[in-house]
């Protein structure tokens, strides 16, 4: 980010920015920088609280009147939703008890695509609701995606997609978009929480569809494309997630 | 929080050591009053369109938002895994704060919100984004952009 405020302030535009993590500005010395405690991907704080943002803004804008720089300055609140401890997110989902014969693969995506069906309600009130979803990057419906994401993580049916090119984008976009589809879905049930932390608890801690990701991540990394071992490796799940798959 | 010394250990090391562009010059362009600016947002959540292409590993490009983009028109394809995504599930602006920006123009606190915005993916280094973002500087000056504000992720 602060690379970029360098080549535009260098062609002669005034730049401010946000800062999330302040040693990495401290190094990187742009123009005007206003450094937040916020969580990263939450650069202005805290999701529908307009006061709060605008604050946020106000401030980074404000930089504009330093007669000389670099300026780094640190905003002096953190976000209203911030927690402590992450808050516990209820959402019961049923599966049908497994047959048999099932493998254990098949029976992982047989309770991800019965989780994913039990969701959908949810969903579809969220998107009713706010008229926005963020889910669609894959170009693939929440069906179509767990579908496909399921013939990723059975051996007989991936053998039918490793000719495509594009596989490891198609892989990322459709982890994208299930955990756009789950995140939003529970957010639309009633008392849910709204703090970053909670949410990816809930995600990665209770749903088979983390199970789903990490078994997908675990053939990345033994994949022989060099691009589907650094999928694997660092773009699926979390590393501050990694612990729950490591056990 | 991003407050490095409330993560573990781990990834405090991992943040210390990514690597930042160090510079041996410091530019500071004169900024008109705050009333007068006409503001562009750069952001590098990896944000685009519907339809529009999704960022790849490695992308230097960017995507154009149009200032009257509905927010349910936006996406977000950034590669990094690492980052709250739910913040911009609920509430656009809480990453690209277009809604906050028209209102302090509307109150006069700004001059205007200019005609166009922009998106990296902030996980390419910076150094590779240097040509683009010098070109998109001089697009920036057609649209009578005076100040910029960037928005990392």
């Amino acid at each position: 980010m602060g690379g970029l405020a360098h080549y535009i302030e260098d062609e002669g535009i005034p730049t401010t920015q946000i800062s999330l993590i302040r040693e990495h500005t401290e190094k990187i010395k742009p123009p005007r920088a206003l450094w937040v405690s916020f969580d990263l991907g939450r650069p202005l704080g805290s999701p529908n609280d307009a006061e709060f943002q605008l604050s946020v803004l106000e401030h980074a804008l404000s930089l504009f009147k330093a007669p000389s720089g670099p300026v780094l300055e640190d905003f002096p609140h953190d976000a209203p939703d911030t927690v402590d401890q992450p808050v516990s997110v209820a959402c019961p989902v049923s599966f049908r008890p497994a047959s048999e014969t099932q493998s254990s693969t098949q029976r992982l995506s047989e309770q991800f695509l019965s989780e994913a069906g039990q969701m959908r309600t949810w969903y579809d009130i969220s998107l009713n609701t706010r008229n926005r979803t963020t889910m669609g990057i894959s170009g693939m419906s929440p069906q179509d995606t767990a579908d496909f994401i399921n013939r990723f993580i059975d051996a007989r049916s991936r053998t039918e997609l490793m000719d495509d090119p594009n596989l490891s984008d198609r892989l990322r976009l459709a982890c994208e978009d299930i955990k756009a589809y789950y995140l939003e879905a529970v957010r639309a049930q009633p008392g849910q929480p709204t703090d970053s932390k909670s949410l990816a608890d809930w995600f990665w801690g209770e749903t088979v569809a983390a199970r789903v990701i990490n078994a997908a991540r675990k053939i990345c990394m033994d994949a022989d494309s060099e691009k589907m071992k650094i999928l694997g490796k660092l773009l699926l799940v979390p590393r501050n997630q990694m612990h729950r798959f490591n056990k | 929080m991003t407050r490095l010394d409330q993560y573990s250990e781990s990834e405090r090391a991992h943040l210390l050591g990514l690597p930042c562009p160090e510079f041996d010059t410091a530019p500071f362009a004169a900024a008109p009053e705050l009333d007068m600016l006409r503001v562009a947002v750069i952001s590098t959540a990896g944000l685009h369109t519907k339809g529009d292409r999704p960022f790849d590993m490695g992308a230097s490009d960017y995507r154009l938002i149009p200032s009257e983009t509905p927010a349910g028109d936006l996406v977000m394809s950034h590669i990094s895994t690492n980052f709250d995504r739910t913040g911009f599930q609920m509430d656009l602006n809480t990453v690209f704060p277009l809604d906050r920006l028209n209102e302090l123009a509307g109150k006069g606190f700004i001059g205007s919100v200019a005609a166009y915005h922009y998106s990296f993916m902030g996980a390419t280094e910076p150094e590779k984004m240097e040509g683009t973002a010098r070109d998109l500087a001089k697009i920036m000056k057609k649209d009578r952009v005076s100040a910029v504000l960037l928005v990392p992720v």
